[in-house]
């Protein structure tokens, strides 16, 4: 174990100048991104290979981050078991207080070695309550993790198409099942992936930009990602061509601006993203709520929905919109994450409603067929 | 959206604090009754725990001082007509008597219903059978566990699951009953005292050293679920949950594991059909994803008042509003007022709790930790890290320690094997012994099985105190070590005995030159709110604590000098309890009433002055001189309350005087002179008030002398406890003798105190409140025990009965002087003893008292209002009624949970052993006391009485109720001597036998083991070792057997013509405001 005096200090400086001292757990190199904080109390292995933070430097509320050590690397059918895709999209980590000692059975390594295997810098010893509250103001913010030999400049990601960055670069086949699903990824999470290989699919992997209409499959799933929707004109491009078919289509996060766009309502900025694992969301005409895990700063305009779609989910807190569908056609998708991981597990029953309208689809498809 | 056809409810209490069933109960009634007030429902509530916030006016539109059991509910549903019962609010005693009122119909038959969880959901938890039954339909796994009727079954039970096995008895308090077997005859021996408690043992597959793992579940009627909380239990299973050192969130659980167990409590909760709230507990395999339901509780628990605490999310408020109709959705969430109540609370801090023993206080108990609850109360501590809460609530615990290091405790290398393998209360200690002897923390996971990464969080704070103890001047130390120390919950304290190695006399000195160093470096502490989202929304407000691990406050500070600090009591523990919970939340509502800010610190989770909704800002915080003087500098009140937490406030009185913090009341110097023996004593004498004589000895010659001049019995205070030689009487040579090779250590540094104990003295209590030393109100009451038995046990009566007007005069008198002489502002309370006319003063507080709650109800007067409305120099009402005119009386029993402390001797002495009380009223002495006594769990007996009368003077008290009893045909068993006396003047008895005349019948062991008898009164005599040890077997034997047991001739007489001269049916169903004043 290093001992204290070891550690190297280092700062987090934010664009307002706003600066917090701490000391250095992972690697030591300055790097720039957009500080964001997650509230949820467990999930940093989930969280830190999350493609949506893409970009960002990953602020932790929970104060005791490492616990439990980092899990396993098997993998099954071709994806991490334990990780959410195959690295750490993290720019950097800044938490209170680290555990150098972990205990779990299923770990591996500390997380702070994980994070110096690849090339990732943490911080702990940093209020995090007190730069909590200063990014939830300020919406978004720039910043820096700089250590005292490397002085460097502020990066802003959202000037690029993250996206495009988190997406794989060609198309992937996982699984055999009935149900050929193509996986529109822009930054997709493998839970989505394996909650459909739970449920007989195949999944088609394509990138964002990719046009899928060409492939052979029953149903369409959009990916959650980061970013501003607004980037991904090529995407809702693509789903523009295939709404026609009648296809299933169901998406999450970025999926669900990405839909609503394409059928052609808004999307906006949140002035305070949803951040948690604790996010109540009620089910359009009904008194069901759910409680979900969500990482967004952006949202659906309600207002700007066509005539032929309608809320899905709402916020219970802030009202704004966790869901569209299609009044008659088997499209719909969630703000929120159903697959979970982390987070709460309620609304995987989704992937179920989503899948029964892949089965639907599949017997009109027949009927209709000589 | 809700249902409106309830508009009257009842809503039934816990009745006494017992150990299993404590303040929780009265915090989670107060939050239902705030709820069903806020929807217009009338609530009747029925309680007989009269020193409980919730029995208080305001709070529930009537209130019943009753027993909690099916015959009195049942008379008050009869007289109120309820539309509905709330069952999930008074504990296991709430529930156990709604589950009673259904099977045997009642509720049907007066058409109440009940509301939220229903009935038949709480029988499926509570039957195990049933409840894994239950859980099996869903593929949910318990521990493999066989039901058994008998101990034949048992043993076949064990041919299936093999051992070790774990017992458990039904329908039980908080493990009562309960136990590990490795063996046929540990099997033999637990089985049988299990069915004393219970028909029906359950013979349990064990999952000893497994994680055990709670989650606080909510449901409402749309079938919409959350989970509060989940908490993680530091000590491994085999410790009961009450008996552990529990952290929330769970620190040791990946996402996968946490959300498995999380989604299988909603299933649960779903499958069961619970309306409101409950808690599902696991055990986790810790090398796997492997795990076990353990057990559900259908209600609102310590563990729910402790999430509550924890996250800031009110489970029993929303629990009675979902009971109600409502959906989660449609609530809102009271923490952050802008959010709704269906949302899971996101910690961005630890908590930590710590149970608080007192096994001190009780001779023979075995002081193991296990299966069944022992703990008397518990504390909460709230940190940015695991060494910051686990430092922090060592302090709070109140057992004299400082932290997890720089504590005088020692053991030795075999005790600490034994004790981290076989866990006590001082386990926690035994662990930094190890760490000290060079154990490594695999050596010490292997012992103990607490997950390492405690062992590892515990072990920095060693090391950081390795580190310290190299340095010998602050000057020298490191900024940053300093910080480091501050940030893993080191206290002044801790670092002055460390750094500066100051010895007892120094340390207070050198803390406050700690102190001084650190705030020249600016190394003071942050104020943080709990908001229940960890900061992802803007919130409001009020529920605070402080921590080395930021740097920032998250609150303004008004420095207008409108605001006026309380400093709460603490854990709950014998001797302080309740009571001072009601005396400072009354002082708080004062406050504010009068236009000041309040501000509380207290640190009990089953508190409702800890509810942050009863102040304008709480401090949930330590009551350290250090932690009270951080917040004093930030907040810089108008004054600061001591005297309604009881000693732990009093305590640093001066401390705080002489850092000139501004304190409300009397002044400390004058608490100084009531509290220092010597100051009140000389005191007494100048004031020419008599008081028993006593004296400070410091060698075995003179405390002979002493006793000489004074004369046999005498009490003895030793300073230096050595565990069983607490303060006693002795009554001869020999047992003074005796005494003194326990107490061991008579010295310079550890003085004995000793005084003359007067026999036969009735015992006094004058509660009051003066200004500027005039007495503005008192109230006095009187023992029905006489001198001897700790006023906290004692059994009170007020108004007085039986007291001599001249008695009365002259007490009120000596209250004038002393008040005079102390210009005492604010309450008091003093004991006093009185025999013919002559009274001696025995005790003066400067404070409130145990008393204050039961005297202001009884009387309808709020005294402690009234203190604070003085305390605050601002206008109040004097009484204009005298206590004399009062139409009817209220007697205060104490309750005793002997049942749960294996082998400790129910017996009654100058130390406290109850652990809570009730105060019932009625239209004489005889028909209160009678209430009182049902509503601590004595029952009327059926036919057969069993009695040894001890010395001749209790013999002689209880001839006349023996002849009565005779008279009313109840059958008398009695021992030889006692026999005889009966005999003697005409009374008829069976003569029993000894336990230790096992080869003569009728013994009085096998009557007791047959459930033979219905009462035991054995009043203890110091004699012979044979008779103690006889004495013990049947004291012992009757609360192990369940049968009522009373060791006092005096309350065994009240009693007795009590129920002779009342059937239970002539007894008045009248709530409190009936009661007119």
């Amino acid at each position: 174990m290093a001992t204290m005096t070891q550690l190297r200090k280092v700062r987090l400086i934010l664009e307002d100048g706003t600066t917090f001292e701490g000391k250095s757990f992972g690697y030591e190199r300055s790097v720039a991104g957009e500080v964001v904080f997650y509230t949820a109390m467990t999930g940093y292995p989930e969280s830190l290979t999350d493609p949506s933070y893409t970009g960002q430097i990953l602020v932790s509320t929970f104060p005791l981050i490492g616990n439990y050590g980092v899990p396993s690397d098997s993998k099954v059918n071709g994806l991490y078991e334990f990780y959410e895709s195959d690295k750490i999209h993290i720019t950097g980590l800044i938490v209170s207080d680290y555990s150098f000692e972990y205990s779990h059975w299923n770990a591996i390594k500390s997380l702070g070695d994980w994070l110096k295997e690849n090339k990732i810098p943490g911080l702990f010893g940093i209020d995090t309550r007190a730069l909590t509250k200063i990014i939830r103001v300020k919406g978004s913010l720039l910043g820096k993790i700089e250590f005292d030999d490397e002085i460097i400049d502020f990066y802003d990601p959202n000037q690029e198409n993250l996206v495009a960055i988190a997406s794989c670069d060609k198309v992937e086949t996982f699984g055999n099942g009935e149900h050929r699903i193509v996986l529109v990824d822009c930054g997709v999470k493998y839970n989505i992936i394996r909650c459909l290989l739970n449920r007989n699919a195949t999944v088609i992997c394509v990138p964002w930009n990719y046009d899928f209409n060409g492939e052979d499959f029953d149903g369409i799933f959009l990916s959650n990602g980061p970013g501003d929707p607004a980037l991904c004109d090529a995407t809702v491009e693509n789903i523009r061509k295939t709404m026609d078919a009648e296809k299933p289509i169901m998406g999450i996060c970025l999926g669900n601006q990405l839909l609503a766009r394409a059928a052609g309502a808004e999307t906006y900025k949140l002035k305070f993203g949803h951040r948690s694992h604790n996010q109540p969301v009620l089910l359009q005409g009904t008194d069901r709520c759910f409680i979900t895990s969500q990482n967004h700063g952006f949202a659906v305009d309600t207002k700007t929905l066509p005539a032929d779609w309608e809320p899905l989910f709402t916020n219970v807190n802030d009202q704004t919109n966790e869901g569209i569908r299609h009044k008659t056609k088997p499209f719909f998708s969630t703000q929120f994450h159903p697959e979970a991981a982390s987070g709460p597990v309620d609304t995987e029953f989704l992937f179920d409603d989503f899948i029964n309208n892949v089965i639907e689809y599949k017997k009109k498809k027949k009927v209709k067929a000589p | 959206m809700i249902n409106t056809e309830i508009k009257k409810v009842i809503v039934l209490g816990s009745g006494a604090l017992k150990i299993g069933e404590a303040g929780e109960f009265d915090y989670s009634g107060s939050q239902a009754l705030k709820a069903l007030k806020e929807e217009n429902v009338e609530t009747i509530l029925i309680n007989p725990n009269i020193a409980t916030i919730q029995t208080s006016e305001d709070i529930a539109d009537r209130i019943y001082f009753l027993p909690i059991t099916p015959f009195f509910v049942e008379q008050v549903i009869i007289k109120e007509k309820p539309d509905g019962i709330l069952l999930a609010f008074g504990g296991q005693t709430a529930l156990n008597c709604g589950v009673a009122l259904f099977k045997t119909g009642i509720l049907d038959k007066y058409n109440v219903k009940v509301i939220g969880t229903p009935v038949q959901s709480i029988i499926d938890t509570e039957d195990r059978e049933i409840f894994a039954g239950k859980l099996a339909e869903i593929d949910v796994l318990t521990p493999r566990s066989i039901a058994c009727l008998n101990i034949e079954e048992a043993y076949a039970a064990v041919k299936i699951v093999g051992y070790p096995i774990i017992i458990r008895a039904a329908y039980t308090l908080g493990g009562l009953g309960s136990g590990f077997c490795s063996n046929d005859i540990e099997l033999e021996s637990l089985a049988s005292k299990a069915f004393t408690y219970s028909p029906q043992i359950l013979v349990e597959e064990s999952i000893k050293g497994w994680k055990e793992v709670e989650y606080e579940v909510v449901r409402d009627r749309f079938d919409n679920c959350i989970t509060v909380c989940n908490m993680e239990n530091f000590d491994p299973l085999g410790i009961h949950t009450g008996e552990s050192i529990v952290v929330a969130p769970s620190q040791t659980l990946s996402n996968s594991e946490y959300h498995k167990l999380r989604a299988l409590a909603i299933k649960i909760i779903r499958h069961i059909g619970i309306v409101g709230e409950c808690n599902v507990q696991y055990a986790l395999d810790p090398h796997s994803e492997d795990y076990r339901v353990i057990e559900v509780n259908a209600r609102l628990s310590r563990s729910s008042a402790l999430a509550s605490k924890a996250t800031g999310y009110p489970l029993a408020f929303v629990a009675a509003k979902l009971g109600l109709g409502y959906g989660l959705h449609q609530l809102n969430n009271q923490v952050t007022k802008v959010t709704t109540a269906a949302f899971e609370p996101a910690l961005d801090y630890i908590v930590c709790k710590i149970p608080r023993w007192d096994l001190n206080k009780f001779s023979g108990v075995s002081k193991n930790l296990g299966s069944s609850m022992k703990s008397v109360g518990e504390i909460m501590a709230i940190g940015r890290s695991f060494e910051e809460a686990i430092q922090k609530g060592i302090r709070m615990v109140g057992i004299g320690m400082h932290g997890f290091v720089a504590n005088k405790e020692e053991i030795t290398i075999g005790q600490i094997d034994e004790e981290l393998s076989n866990p006590t209360d001082r386990r926690i200690f035994a662990i930094e012994e190890a760490f000290n002897k060079g154990y490594s923390v695999d050596e010490i996971y292997d012992k103990t099985k607490i997950d390492r990464w405690f062992l590892q969080k515990l072990h920095n704070i060693h090391v950081t105190k390795e580190k310290l103890e190299k340095f010998n001047s602050l000057a020298v130390l490191d900024d940053s070590l300093l910080i480091q120390a501050k940030k893993e919950g080191y206290s002044d304290f801790q670092i002055a005995r460390l750094v500066l190695k100051s010895s007892n006399k120094e340390i207070n000195n050198d803390l406050l030159k700690v102190r001084e160093w650190r705030k020249s470096k600016n190394i003071l502490p942050s104020v943080k709110q709990i908001d229940t989202l960890a900061g992802e929304y803007p919130a409001q407000t009020n529920y605070l604590y402080l921590t080395y691990n930021g740097n920032e406050h998250d609150v303004e500070f008004q420095h207008d000098n409108k605001s006026v600090i309380v400093l709460g009591s603490g854990a709950y523990r014998i001797g302080s309890s309740v009571e001072f919970d009601w005396c400072s939340v009354n002082a708080i509502t004062t406050i504010h009433k009068e236009n000041y800010r309040s501000i509380m610190i207290n640190y009990n989770p089953e508190t409702v002055s800890t509810d942050y909704d009863t102040c304008d800002r709480l401090y949930f915080d330590e009551l350290t001189f250090e932690r009270v003087m951080d917040i004093v500098d930030l907040e810089a009140p108008k004054g600061v309350v001591l005297s309604m937490g009881g000693q732990i406030p009093n305590n640093l009185a001066m401390k705080l005087h002489r850092q000139k913090v501004p304190i409300l009341g009397t002044s400390p110097l004058n608490i100084d002179r009531a509290e220092d023996r010597k100051k009140f004593s000389s005191l007494l004498d100048t004031l020419k008030i008599d008081q028993p004589r006593w004296s400070e000895l410091t060698t075995i010659e003179d405390i002979y002398i002493f006793v000489d001049e004074v004369g046999f019995p005498v009490l003895i205070r030793p300073s230096y406890v050595l565990s069983g030689a607490a303060m006693n009487v002795v009554s001869n040579r020999d047992q003074l003798q005796h005494f003194l090779t326990l107490a061991a250590n008579v010295s310079k540094e550890h003085p004995v105190v000793v005084s003359e104990f007067i026999e036969q003295a009735k015992e006094i209590e004058i509660d009051a409140v003066a200004k500027n030393g005039e007495v503005v109100a008192y109230a006095i009451s009187e023992h029905v025990e006489f001198a001897g038995v700790h006023s906290g046990d004692a059994t009170i009566v007020f108004p007085p009965q039986k007291l001599y007007v001249e008695t009365i005069r002259r007490i009120k008198k000596i209250a004038y002087q002393i008040a005079k002489a102390l210009e005492i502002t604010g309450p008091f309370n003093m004991q006093l003893l009185a025999k013919d006319n002559d009274i001696k003063v025995i005790e003066c507080n400067l404070r409130a008292s145990r008393s204050f709650p039961f005297v202001s109800k009884v009387m309808k007067y709020n005294l402690i209002e009234i203190a604070t409305q003085v305390m605050l120099d601002v206008p109040f009402l004097k009484p204009d009624k005298s206590m004399f005119e009062l139409d009817y009386v209220g007697v205060k029993a104490a309750q005793f949970s002997f049942a749960r402390l294996l082998n400790a001797d129910p017996v009654l002495g100058v130390d406290m052993s109850s652990t809570g009380e009730v105060g019932c009223i009625g239209e004489n002495f005889y028909e209160a006391i009678l209430k009182s006594m049902l509503s601590v769990g004595y029952t009327i007996p059926k036919k057969n009485i069993l009695i040894s009368s001890g010395p001749a003077r209790s013999k002689v008290e209880l001839i006349q109720s023996a002849q009565l009893l005779s008279e009313r045909g109840f059958n008398l068993y009695a021992t030889g001597g006692t026999q005889k006396f009966l005999s003697d003047n005409g009374v008829k008895s069976t003569r029993v036998y000894w336990p230790d005349e096992t080869d003569k019948h009728p013994n009085t062991l096998e009557l007791i083991k047959n459930k033979k008898i219905d009462l035991v009164i054995n009043i203890p005599k110091d004699h012979t070792t044979r008779e103690i040890s006889n004495g013990y077997t049947i004291r012992r034997s009757a609360i192990d057997y369940s049968i009522p047991l009373i060791t006092n001739a005096r309350v065994a007489s009240a009693f007795i013509f009590a129920f002779c001269k009342y059937e239970i049916k002539d007894l008045s169903i009248k709530s409190w405001d009936e009661y007119k004043d």
